[in-house]
């Protein structure tokens, strides 16, 4: 059969609406990864939490706004326990997060009672869903109910609050923390409270990441975090990559790490409609971000001579 | 202003490493004293300068801060007191910050850090009039990132965030070893400038004698963890590279002292 271009179309409000709600995840990662400067595998365990948490609350009657606040908080509890294992016991960040994702492996089960739950979009006032896109794009719902629209203005507040925290003397501390340790402690900055709070802040935005996704497909499910780590940095990394020449405002730079969530998932629906096998998009995600992890350094290793040459002397005042 | 009562410290005990750092030193600094350290490598000047800072907590003794007791206070706390300008000048500033916005966090230093604006209009101009002092033209970028500057500008600005909100005890390990000599002569310069004008108390580890003579009210030296030579006032004034190397040689029992083994 040859490949229809229709069927990529129509497949598009999709790709761009799962994309956009993992860019609240890869917003997460970023805080992490880039501001922290620290690799938190929290988020693979963390991202189901804040599923699982979200699903459970509206199975049993509540609100989808506590839902959701419950499941934020819940993402800042699996924080903050990745960082009392990082500061407080001494273990390394990579660990710390691996420790806490297996842990939550089992917490994730038993905010369930199962592997996975579902609910029933009729029964549920929700804030996105599949549904909805399919109705709005057929119709019969207004267009303010696109899930498109609705992340999209959510992803907009959060990275307006980020803007203003990051902007404040607290933000400044944990950006100090994770550019110089040794040079925020000097400041008299508490370091280890400040890794905690970046911490908690990201697993929180993974959470409530999570908690809209599985609005949105009706289901939280154990394995729906795996691998988000490597989701998260393909965004950031495209993001960063993509938009670095326009975005240098702190702002702006998350709105692209969004974009590129949103690009992420655009090309893997485009990779899928050229009939990948979906059992090997996880390798070929691993491969694309191990690419571009690389680049920086062998652009380091095999070009700073030149680099060295051209700048001779810019060591000294 | 400094009071060190009887520190010890020992690295890596009880293994084949074992390097005893500090030995029962003592040194009291008085209000104002800029006192100019001078020793061989591992005689422990910037060991005495971390356990002051608080990097590492100190096996036995006190240090006492302006009378207060800041011997079990982290690092960060102790911050409050202490204005710090490291050898690398890699380590005093984010590079990946703002000028300003690196000053910014250094004028709060000591202080809780709320939710307020990190940093104000008022403050900006402050920095720039700062800035302008240290004629490098930096009071031009302070929106630069401070990775884009060189060593010697990153070591100026260090100093200055070091006693933008006046300090009551500034250490500076060996914050001129790694420019060129000209870049360290006008760092050294605008230390000079900034200590004089705060009358703050100071103690600078230098590898070079000449400075060490030159600044400062007063010199101390350190062999083996502990201070054997400590003048001040007018025999300092009048002292020479030879009368001291003669000095560290009647102190230490060796005659061997020559400027290898100081200056290394």
């Amino acid at each position: 059969m040859p490949l229809n271009p229709l069927d990529l179309i129509a497949q598009m409000p999709g790709a761009v609406s799962q994309g956009l709600i993992w860019g609240i995840m890869a917003i997460g990662v970023f805080i992490t990864f880039k501001i922290l400067n620290i690799a938190d595998l929290t988020v693979d365990g963390s991202f189901c939490t804040g599923g699982a948490v979200c699903v459970m609350m509206l199975l049993n009657g509540h609100h989808i706004a506590v839902a959701m606040l419950c499941a934020f908080i819940a993402g800042l509890l699996a924080g903050a326990a990745t960082g009392f294992f990082h500061t407080f016991c001494g273990i390394s960040a990579i660990l710390a997060g691996i420790l806490t994702q297996l842990a939550l492996w089992s917490v994730n089960l038993a905010i369930m009672g199962r592997a996975n739950q579902s609910i029933n979009v009729n029964n549920f006032d929700l804030l996105v869903s599949l549904r909805y896109l399919q109705e709005v794009i057929k119709g019969v719902r207004p267009f303010y109910w696109s899930p498109i629209l609705v992340v999209g203005v959510f992803l907009v507040l959060i990275i307006g609050l980020l803007y203003w925290f990051f902007g404040t003397e607290l933000g400044s501390a944990v950006r100090a923390t994770g550019a110089n340790l040794n040079m925020a402690r000097a400041q008299g900055i508490n370091t280890a409270a400040n890794t905690v709070l970046g911490l908690m802040l990201s697993n929180g935005l993974v959470a409530l990441s999570g908690a809209i996704l599985a609005q949105y497909s009706g289901f939280a499910d154990i394995n729906m975090g795996r691998g988000a780590i490597v989701i998260g940095l393909a965004a950031v990394i495209i993001g960063e990559v993509v938009f670095a020449r326009i975005f240098r405002n702190f702002g702006l730079r998350l709105l692209g790490v969004a974009f590129g969530a949103v690009i992420y998932y655009v090309v893997i629906q485009a990779v899928l409609w050229l009939r990948l096998d979906p059992n090997h998009l996880k390798l070929l995600s691993a491969l694309v971000v191990a690419m571009f992890l690389a680049v920086p350094f062998w652009r380091e290793k095999y070009f700073s001579k030149s680099l060295l040459t051209k700048k001779g002397g810019a060591g000294h005042a | 202003m400094l009071e060190i009562q009887e520190i010890k410290k020992v690295f890596n005990p009880n293994t084949v490493n074992q390097k005893v750092a500090l030995q029962n030193l003592s040194l009291t600094l008085n209000d104002g004293d800029f006192v100019t350290v001078i020793g061989g490598n591992g005689a422990g000047k910037s060991t005495m300068l971390n356990a002051v800072a608080g990097v590492f907590p100190v096996d036995e003794g006190k240090i006492l801060i302006d009378g207060s007791d800041v011997t079990r206070l982290p690092e960060y706390r102790r911050a409050a007191y202490i204005g710090r300008v490291f050898q690398d000048p890699m380590m005093g500033t984010a590079a990946n910050m703002g000028i300003e916005e690196n000053l910014a966090l250094a004028l709060r230093r000591g202080q809780s850090r709320t939710l307020r604006w990190g940093i104000t209009a008022k403050e900006r101009e402050r920095y720039r009039e700062l800035l302008a002092t240290l004629d490098l033209g930096l009071e031009q970028r302070l929106t630069s990132k401070v990775g884009l500057l060189s060593g010697g500008q990153r070591q100026a600005l260090t100093l200055l965030m070091a006693t933008l909100k006046k300090p009551k005890l500034l250490l500076l390990d060996e914050h001129t070893a790694a420019l060129d000599p000209k870049t360290a002569a006008k760092v050294l310069e605008t230390t000079e400038k900034l200590v004089t004008r705060d009358q703050l108390t100071t103690l600078m580890i230098t590898h070079n004698m000449k400075d060490a003579i030159a600044h400062g009210n007063r010199l101390i030296m350190m062999f083996e963890g502990r201070v054997i030579i400590d003048v001040a006032g007018e025999e300092k004034k009048k002292l020479t590279v030879e009368t001291l190397l003669s000095m560290f040689g009647k102190a230490s029992g060796s005659d061997e002292a020559d400027d290898a083994m100081l200056l290394s």
